[in-house]
């Protein structure tokens, strides 16, 4: 055994190994990526920041059955509704969710039956006061505005799992 | 006694009673939609279907009876079974049926989440829909400002049809059409003018009949049931408040046999939304004839000033319509320190006195004795208007048939609607001295009859002879055998929730005071320096002249428009008290809500006030309070309970003289039924209700009597 060691030793064989090694990672593909120029992949199941979708013809999809109210189980939306004044629908008056809160588990998306609230595929909203983070009605419809095709590409990405 | 078998366990009712209740009896569940304990049975929705064993065919097991049952030639009892096979299959062939013109917007229908069909769906129900073809749609009716309605909803079990023609009394809703086409109509294209259309939406079991008002306005679990006592009438209907948030969202009827049973009026169900306008919600302070808000403590402190500088017999005291028992007594104890004598809780002016005795102002036959009535005088009384509720019990009566109605007064004449046949005597106050000597035409009916009631409204006694009115219902009720060891049939119908609690606490006012009439008189002529009004609306307020006005109430209604200091109280649902009714019975309210703003319950308010006049009250808490007043009126303690009064005080009544009578006709103590309170006042929807009347009644051409 003394001499295999010394053999190693005296031709710094670990030496030249962990070199070796070391050559193979630096030309091997890079692991990291240069975010945020360089991004991720992402699931069409991610569950992001939230949106409120509208149908085509711009109308908003949200009827306030409030069954997204209901199932949050981090009580982190408030809805108000009541007829709207022009045609008398069933509309919210005030539909905030507490980002802070939110859990992100999913269960408003879930409840929807009209697509309507949805976790959209955007996780850069990071702001720099807490009040920004108390999303309203006109912020979740911005939104859905805003990350709309993204998101239709994703339900219809995910509609064969359903 | 019949006997039957349902579900393997033998069973004896009575009877007359349905299967379906005969099942419940023994705790088996019956879904149904149509039927009803309260109307009548229409076995049109199917979905009650149960087996009789031995027939081929499922029965409807609301519509079948007990009596009807044959038992098998041995003299073995019928066998019924809910729960088999057979029953579970046709009840989800039933569901089925119902589900085909049924649209799926539970999502943005208002019953969701409290619906019949939803929960039955769930438990009765097959998951998936079979059937592809076309739906059918209903276009919607406008029925009035009460009642909205989404016609495609309706599953066609008649119950609102029914309720308004048999409970109701107006027949206002029908059905045109047959089978799939058949739709629920008001005739003609009106809308309801019902006092209790609410109640459809309460019988309705699924979304075709829901509140305008509450549309869209909340979901019944986000709401939070206090259990409470209604006050826009003497009769004391047992309530449901759901609150969400500070805010009132809805009233709802509870069961309640002796009283309202499950109905109640439109002014209670719908003037909620008066909790919240007109409110005062900071105390105020007038100066140079303008009113500043201000803190408790100037208030206190110009309230004080005032008072010190005022001899107590220059002090008036009102209680209102709407106060509980506990402030009434903590107002009469603050004022009897302060010696004031003219204390009064009389705000109409009606003559009745706690000093004859106690069934000489209470409804004595009760509400739920109507049933042993056999004759029925109505004396300067519209129960319609004053007491809805209390009229569908006459009107049942009524339906039962052998049950004369007499009118005297009241009502304008003889085309007045009270739901039920009557004879009209006229609206003069002598005739009622013909019927007590016996020599009117009504007479022989009264003396036929064995339990004549004898009705006598405050239309007649807040008159300034009601003295001699009340001695004259009295000597008639005494004269027809209503004064009987079994039977009293002496009632008088109070039209303010707060009127019988006064009276039994005594506030009246004492030997040398005023009353309320003569206080108005004396502030007038400048004889009454300093008055406290405890939420008292319906005075005339022009006429108090420079007395210096304490005012304590929820809303800014008359009261707080002439007040010199506002004192902002709390309405019947932010605050738990003592009420009671027209016929005696003690009921407790919870509270439901906190008072807006820096407004506070009345008794503390009370407590506060009589630190800074130095006559400080002895309790602290509510509970203190009720010790002290059922120490004084053991009665108070007795929840939903009556005592029961001997008859004996109104035989002396009737022994009383009866003075000269008044030639005016005798009215109605109401005359417009939707604004009858400061909180129906506040409220839009009254508002508008009134509005509907009053143009109808103008377009009948009648007269504004």
């Amino acid at each position: 055994m003394k001499i295999v060691q010394s053999v190693n030793a005296l031709f710094l064989k670990e030496f030249i190994f962990s070199f070796f090694l070391a050559l193979r990672y630096f030309f091997s593909p890079k692991k990291t990526i240069n975010y945020p120029f360089e991004k991720g992949h992402l699931s069409p199941r991610f569950r992001g920041e939230h949106a409120l979708l509208r149908y085509p013809n711009g109308e908003e999809r949200c009827i306030a059955c409030k069954l997204c109210e209901a199932v949050c189980p981090a009580q982190a939306i408030t809805i108000e509704a009541g007829p709207r004044c022009d045609d008398g629908t069933r509309r919210t008056l005030r539909y905030d969710i507490d980002m802070v809160k939110c859990i992100y588990c999913g269960f408003c998306q879930e409840a929807c039956p009209v697509d309507a609230i949805v976790e959209g595929p955007n996780f850069e909203f990071a702001v720099e006061t807490r009040e920004e983070l108390y999303y309203n009605k006109e912020k979740l419809l911005s939104n859905g505005d805003k990350w709309g095709d993204a998101i239709s590409r994703n339900i219809a990405l995910d509609s064969s799992y359903r | 006694m019949p006997r039957l078998i349902i579900d393997g366990q033998e069973i004896e009712v009575p009877k007359g009673i349905t299967v379906l209740q005969a099942c419940e009896m023994l705790g088996a569940e019956i879904p149904r939609f149509c039927f009803h304990e309260r109307l009548s049975i229409a076995g049109n929705c199917r979905m009650c279907l149960v087996e009789q064993v031995g027939l081929s065919k499922l029965q409807p097991s609301c519509a079948l009876s007990v009596d009807d049952l044959r038992p098998g030639n041995d003299g073995s009892p019928v066998k019924i079974r809910t729960n088999s096979r057979k029953v579970r299959e046709a009840r989800q062939g039933v569901m089925q049926f119902l589900l085909i013109n049924h649209p799926l917007d539970c999502p943005i229908c208002d019953q969701g989440g409290e619906c019949d069909l939803q929960d039955q769906a769930m438990a009765y129900g097959v998951e998936k829909s079979r059937f592809h073809e076309n739906k059918r749609a209903v276009e919607d009716r406008d029925i009035g400002p009460l009642v909205k309605t989404i016609m495609t909803r309706c599953i066609h079990c008649t119950r609102c049809i029914r309720f308004m023609t048999e409970v109701a009394g107006v027949a206002e809703l029908g059905a045109i059409g047959r089978g799939e086409d058949m739709e629920i109509v008001t005739y003609l294209e009106q809308g309801m003018t019902s006092e209790l259309q609410g109640n459809v939406i309460d019988l309705c079991p699924v979304g075709a009949l829901t509140s305008r008002p509450y549309a869209f306005k909340a979901r019944p679990w986000e709401l939070s049931r206090t259990e409470s006592i209604d006050v826009m009438d003497a009769v004391g209907s047992n309530i449901r408040v759901d609150t969400r948030g500070r805010e009132v969202m809805r009233v709802l009827p509870r069961l309640n046999e002796g009283v309202n049973e499950e109905w109640i009026s439109d002014k209670t169900r719908f003037s909620w939304d008066g909790l919240r306008l007109q409110r005062l919600d900071r105390p105020y302070i007038r100066k140079d004839g303008k009113l500043f808000s201000a803190s408790w403590q100037d208030a206190f402190a110009a309230i004080a000033c005032c008072a010190e500088r005022t001899f107590a017999n220059r002090i008036g005291a009102i209680a209102g319509d709407m106060a509980s028992a506990e402030e009434m007594f903590a107002f009469k104890d603050l004022m009897v320190r302060l010696g004031v004598k003219s204390i009064d809780c009389r705000q109409d002016g009606t003559s009745l006195h706690p000093d004859l005795g106690r069934s000489t102002y209470l409804f004595n036959p009760t509400i739920e004795g109507i049933r042993h009535a056999d004759s029925l005088l109505l004396i300067g009384t519209n129960p319609r208007l004053e007491a809805s509720i209390l009229n569908t019990r006459i009107r049942k009566r009524f339906l039962e048939g052998g049950f004369p109605i007499a009118v005297a007064g009241g009502v304008p004449d003889s085309s007045a609607d009270l739901t039920y046949d009557y004879k009209y005597l006229g609206s003069n106050a002598s005739l009622l001295e013909d019927i007590a000597s016996g020599s009117h035409e009504f007479c022989c009916v009264l003396e036929a009859s064995s339990h004549p009631m004898i009705m006598v409204g405050q239309g007649a006694l807040r008159r300034p002879d009601g003295r001699a009115l009340l001695v004259l219902a009295a000597q008639i009720a005494q004269r027809f055998g209503a004064l009987s060891a079994s039977w009293n049939g002496f009632s008088v119908l109070h039209t303010a929730a707060s009127r019988v609690a006064g009276l039994d606490l005594g506030l009246v006012p004492y030997e040398g005071g005023h009353d309320v009439p003569s206080m108005v008189n004396a502030a007038r002529k400048g004889a009454l320096d300093l008055l406290f009004l405890l939420s008292a609306d319906e005075l005339d307020m022009s006429s108090l002249g420079a007395a210096f006005v304490v005012y304590i109430g929820s809303h800014g209604d008359a009261g707080a428009s002439r007040a010199d200091v506002i004192l902002p109280g709390a309405a019947y649902t932010e605050k738990s008290g003592i009420y009671v009714n027209t016929e005696g019975r003690v009921q407790l309210a919870h509270r439901a809500i906190f008072p807006p703003g820096e407004a506070r319950e009345d008794w503390s308010i009370l407590r506060a006030l009589s630190t800074v006049l130095g006559q400080t009250l002895p309790y602290d808490c509510l509970e203190s309070l009720q010790e002290a007043m059922y120490a004084s009126a053991p009665h108070l303690s007795e929840f939903d309970q009556i005592r029961s009064e001997s008859a004996r005080q109104v035989e002396a009544l009737a022994a009383l003289p009866v003075s000269e009578l008044d030639s005016a006709p005798l009215g109605s103590a109401i005359s417009d039924f939707y604004l009858s309170n400061p909180i129906a006042r506040a409220s839009a929807v009254m508002a508008d209700l009134s509005f509907r009347e009053k143009s109808r009644r103008e377009a009948a051409g009648q007269s504004d009597a």
